[in-house]
């Protein structure tokens, strides 16, 4: 076979690959909306299941994910940023600093359902916190903060050297400088790390599967009682078989929820990469 | 003399801020095995990994079955993922179009963005039914069907990986190729792909932790069988699996307690020593590059 033949089909071939990877995404998303947009109504999104939801709807689910979500950004975007300020602001370069970026790898790295058995040890058991939005919530937030801390670091390493010394040069102090020039000039960056946490957050199911989640169609009153959450509810309506139409209605809204949370980060990126 | 103080007072919070992934992994590995080793005290290690039979009832746990399920499920993806995502981020780094790539990139992020229990919902209901309809199976709930759901979700981080590390390639060792006399396609195959294959293996590495230590996707579709699987029509039951089936029958303090986390520390050994592996092999490119 010619070589110049040889390039041309392995172009068609990089050219297919590509058209796959796409037509997986499409497929997928195509299908939850095809099949649970029958699914979707006034009812659905705004009463409590019955029968274990193989009726009703799964407003408790919806408002138990935002508690839990919310929890989680509220829990981890402090100590993320503050993480990011000391490394880019506080510390050289150093082994110390090697070690710190990872951990924050390592714990990146840890499965969804070891964070489950974590949290039941540690935050259900041994400090005595049971089966609750603040156990759920506080495993979500160790989860999503490797993701916080590292978008943080990345913008506000992006922050111009001559601003911050232009603010030096006008006497202000380093938290000065901090609190008026670098967090300002970086909180697009920190805040594209906050939604990505909030959507992860939002999605997972095996961390909150043991320390939070429950089929009870009651609103929790407080963070120390167990909630319904949208993914551990698709997963119960589907394991158990109850009703799939209800499964893939509970799974649009999810999809629905990730999908705006992305749109927002590209927008943020975007309305970034215009001002420069 | 205040502003001092008050800096230094500021630093150190923040030092403990920057601290605390590495005190949550401590306490992972505290919780984990405090109650993981309680069951080598009813099981020995060798009996525990090789053990075939997993019976909580009798007290008799062997997690051989789990464990080959495992490694299974994640050959099986790692075969569908690493051409289709190795392809995509050759196209990527080299072929595509700005306006093409503007499309492809996004959609690779918001792959890797849904949630792992919707991959297993789609799988469940299509490709499982895909296998035991067109591909004649008493079965679909299967190895095979947990490898191409896996195989989906890792896509993402075999391209980014490795688009980000063919991208780092210094110019000149391609334009020399060209120059050479080389088709672009051979410059690609022989020069570009080579030169970037440690952040390649990185990106391969990392996906088969994250398709070892996926929970949510597998579970709905493997069939959870607790028996060795012994073809990928078989079904099986991952390490993952098990710990999420069996952690809300199990009462605190029992025996099948702590052997489902003993089966947790399996999992955490397993994906941290694939992660510094990958750490390990994406440095040496960068050093190199």
């Amino acid at each position: 076979m010619d070589r110049y033949t040889k390039q041309t089909i392995m172009k068609g071939v990089l050219w297919a690959s590509a058209l796959i990877t796409i037509s997986f995404l499409v497929i997928i998303i195509g299908f939850i909306v095809y099949k649970g947009a029958p699914a979707i109504s006034w009812e659905f999104l705004t009463e409590a299941p019955r029968r274990s939801g193989r009726l009703g709807g799964i407003f408790p689910a919806i408002v138990g994910t935002i508690y839990l979500a919310g929890l989680a950004v509220l829990v981890a975007t402090p100590i993320g940023v503050g993480g990011a300020l000391f490394l880019t602001e506080f510390s050289k370069e150093s082994k110390f600093t090697r070690f710190i970026r990872f951990g924050a790898d390592t714990l990146n790295g840890v499965p969804s359902i070891i964070f489950g058995l974590f949290g039941f040890a540690f935050l259900v058991y041994y400090m005595g916190f049971g089966i609750s939005i603040l156990s759920g919530g506080l495993t979500l937030a160790f989860m999503i903060l490797p993701t916080v801390f590292r978008t943080a670091e990345e913008a506000i390493r992006a922050v111009p050297r001559w601003d911050k010394e232009g603010s030096y040069a006008l006497g202000a102090t380093k938290l000065q400088t901090i609190w008026h020039v670098v967090l300002p000039q970086s909180i697009s960056g920190i805040v594209t790390g906050i939604i990505l946490g909030l959507g992860r957050a939002a999605g997972e199911t095996a961390p909150i599967i043991f320390t939070a989640a429950i089929l009870n169609p009651v609103l929790p009153e407080s963070i120390m009682q167990p909630t319904m959450a949208l993914p551990a509810h698709l997963y119960t309506l589907t394991s158990e078989g109850i009703s799939m139409q209800n499964a893939f209605g509970t799974a649009l809204v999810l999809i629905v929820i990730v999908l705006v949370f992305n749109m927002l980060v590209s927008l943020i990126r975007k309305k970034k990469a215009l001002r420069r | 003399m205040a502003r001092r103080l008050s800096e230094d007072m500021v630093k150190g919070i923040l030092g403990i801020c920057a601290i605390f992934s590495i005190i949550i992994i401590f306490l992972i590995i505290i919780f984990l095995f405090r109650e993981g080793l309680e069951a080598f005290s009813y099981t020995n290690v060798i009996d525990f990994v090789f053990g075939r039979e997993w019976n909580p009832s009798k007290e008799t746990f062997g997690a051989a079955a789990f464990i080959v399920s495992s490694l299974l499920v994640t050959v099986g993806a790692i075969v569908i993922a690493v051409p289709i995502g190795l392809l995509t981020a050759i196209f990527l780094a080299e072929l595509s179009p700005q306006r093409v790539r503007e499309i492809v990139k996004p959609a690779i992020e918001l792959l890797a963005g849904i949630p792992s229990v919707i991959f297993g919902l789609f799988g469940l209901i299509v490709i499982v039914k895909y296998i035991r309809i067109t591909l004649d199976q008493p079965t679909g709930e299967s190895i095979l069907a947990g490898s191409i759901i896996l195989a989906i979700m890792i896509l993402p981080t075999i391209i980014s990986i490795s688009e980000d590390s063919l991208r780092q390639v210094p110019r000149a060792y391609k334009e020399g190729s060209l120059a050479l006399g080389a088709t672009h396609w051979e410059s690609i195959a022989r020069i570009i792909v080579p030169s970037a294959s440690s952040g390649i293996m990185a990106s391969i590495i990392l996906g088969v932790g994250r398709a070892i230590g996926e929970t949510m996707a597998v579970v709905l579709v493997v069939g959870n069988v607790e028996k060795l699987p012994t073809s990928f029509f078989d079904s099986g039951e991952p390490l993952t699996s098990t710990i999420l089936l069996e952690m809300g029958e199990a009462a605190v303090g029992s025996p099948h307690y702590y052997s489902i986390f003993a089966l947790g520390i399996l999992l955490f050994l397993i994906v941290m020593v694939l992660n510094i592996v990958s750490n390990v092999w994406l440095g040496r490119g960068l050093k190199r590059g």
